[in-house]
């Protein structure tokens, strides 16, 4: 069997290149009985900032051709309660863990890492600076050269371990983003983060979300992402982790050939619940098939 | 991590599994009624509760998400399961145009079902609007094993609305409400008298205006009132935080606290 293990940035491998987008897979537990979490690469958990957030009024959500948008703006309990009520029923998962850290401020993203950085089973954290449903912080942080580096630069002075950057795809340049966060120190990037958009009842003249707008996922913009994905590789030497749309395994490995050394899997996991499992199983059969007996072969060929 | 209610179904063992279609019914171009049963004969239906769902593949063109559709019946003895589907777009449109013998995929069950803990000789009334009667013909099966009688109020636009009549009558007492008068009471559900009184406890699905005009009659008479909501899921898991309501508590997700809730937990 061909080897699957892949690095992604801070000295830190995988058993295989799946992982699982933060705010699809909640805490992994409600996927438990589908899958068995110890076979992903690891799982990203739901967005964490550092205070209670209730999120966004109904309706958060609407499905458009292949896709849906989503407005659900960061809901969960906090840090702290994170730190001492989800942690202790997930940490001995299997699967190596990782959190998504969100913020209004660079205080509040610095304060977050700088609590999980107390954790001993989260192997790393993934810094959101694309989230495009919050009023303030978020993809503001994310849009800009000088946001984005701000903010890696602030977490990377308290967080030691492995330091994923989420990007965000609403920008004129992806890859001048991803540079800067580079720069700062950040161990890997991971895109994209929804696309901005919007949809709007025509019979009731109303916009479906309460927020007016929301963020676009699923397999209406994994074009989209797999081009970000190969201009954010050619651009810099930390490793890349693609998401957008992934369905299947077949999308999986596209990702892959355009330069992301893991991928994230997130809108398909609500499709289908065991979807990553059948992605580890694709690409196992898919280096076979090609005569590969080790997957980073095959990253960033194209 | 779902602490906060009040009661908690016991779940069956949930799982991702492909289903037959038995029959399926069109009861009017605007609903079916669909019997399934596991393609893998081996396999029995899991437990399910009142109350609890299915999230249905509609496998069309262009459509991304699962369809929730509530259990409108199990039947142990012929291991079948019985979906209520309206037609509501074209995810909904294509599970209503499989066919006998082809496949539709489900995860089941899903969420948290009607709270059956009442003594036995107590007075239930199972109130449904629409397509929201679906999950009250497995409450009344219950209940009735249970000991108590259910009494149906089903209210729909007209006489051909009226779903299943026939399956409601056999488990307890029918009372119905047409908005064209043409079966029962004329008007909404609203307008029965049965909603005057003091019951044990009332059930209800159907139409958010509806179950809420419900509601304020039961707060009225005192009555202890749950209410299935239908508010708009992606996952069904409890994962994605895309169909909360905004309770007591805060936003919680319909899918894994729901979609049953006691109404005093709603901020209606």
């Amino acid at each position: 069997m061909a080897k699957l293990n892949v690095n992604i940035g801070g000295g830190l491998e995988l058993q295989n290149p799946v992982m699982t987008a933060s705010g699809t897979f909640g805490y992994g537990t409600e996927f438990a009985p589908f899958i068995d979490l110890s076979r992903l690469g690891a799982y990203i958990v739901k967005g964490t900032t550092l205070n209670h957030r209730e999120g966004n009024p109904y309706p958060r959500m609407v499905e458009t051709p292949s896709g849906m948008l989503n407005a659900v703006g960061l809901q969960n309990k906090g840090v702290d309660y994170f730190i001492h009520h989800i942690y202790p029923e997930i940490r001995h998962n299997g699967s190596r863990l990782i959190v998504n850290v969100s913020g209004a401020r660079t205080e509040d993203y610095v304060e977050t890492a700088r609590r999980l950085a107390t954790l001993d089973d989260v192997a790393a954290i993934e810094v959101n600076i694309s989230c495009p449903n919050v009023k303030e912080g978020g993809m503001a942080f994310g849009t800009t050269c000088e946001g984005a580096a701000e903010v890696t630069k602030a977490v990377r002075a308290v967080y030691r371990k492995p330091l994923i950057v989420k990007l965000s795809p609403n920008v004129t340049s992806i890859a001048d983003i991803a540079r800067a966060v580079e720069a700062e120190g950040a161990d890997s990037v991971s895109l994209i983060n929804t696309l901005l958009g919007m949809a709007i009842d025509v019979e009731r003249r109303r916009p479906c979300l309460s927020t007016v707008t929301g963020g676009l996922s699923g397999p209406a913009v994994r074009p989209i992402a797999v081009r970000m994905v190969w201009q954010v590789a050619k651009a810099v030497k930390i490793p890349v982790i693609g998401l957008g749309g992934i369905m299947d395994g077949r999308d999986a490995i596209e990702f892959m050939l355009a330069g992301a050394s893991a991928v994230e899997v997130g809108t398909a996991n609500f499709v289908d619940p065991a979807v990553t499992m059948k992605i580890i199983d694709y690409m196992e059969d898919y280096c076979a098939r090609h005569g590969i007996s080790d997957i980073n072969e095959i990253i960033g060929c194209i | 991590m779902n602490t906060h209610h009040s009661h908690k179904t016991p779940i069956g063992e949930q799982l991702i599994s492909n289903y037959v279609v038995v029959t399926n019914q069109h009861l009017t171009p605007q609903y079916s009624r669909i019997v399934l049963s596991p393609a893998d004969r081996t396999e029995t239906i899991p437990y399910c509760a009142p109350g609890q769902f299915v999230q249905v593949a509609a496998d069309a063109k262009d459509v991304l998400l699962r369809r929730p559709i509530s259990i409108n019946d199990v039947d142990a003895e012929s291991n079948t399961l019985t979906l209520l589907v309206r037609k509501a777009g074209r995810g909904t449109e294509a599970i209503m145009s499989r066919r006998e013998g082809d496949l539709l995929n489900l995860v089941l069950p899903l969420g948290n079902g009607f709270d059956l803990d009442i003594p036995a000789g107590s007075r239930a009334l199972l109130v449904g609007g629409g397509v929201g009667v679906a999950p009250l013909l497995l409450l009344g099966r219950r209940l009735k094993e249970a000991g108590v009688e259910p009494v149906f109020l089903l209210g729909a636009r007209s006489y051909d609305d009226l779903l299943e009549l026939e399956n409601f009558e056999k488990v307890g007492e029918v009372l119905t409400a047409t908005e064209d008068g043409s079966h029962g009471v004329k008007g909404f559900v609203t307008a029965h008298q049965a909603l005057a009184e003091k019951w044990d406890k009332v059930y209800v699905c159907g139409p958010a205006p509806m179950m809420k005009a419900v509601a304020a009659m039961t707060r009225q008479t005192g009555s202890p009132t749950e209410v299935s909501l239908e508010n708009m899921m992606a996952c069904g898991l409890g994962a994605c935080l895309c169909c909360v309501e905004n309770t007591v508590r805060g936003n919680v997700c319909v899918c894994t606290e729901g979609p049953v809730f006691p109404l005093e937990m709603l901020n209606w």
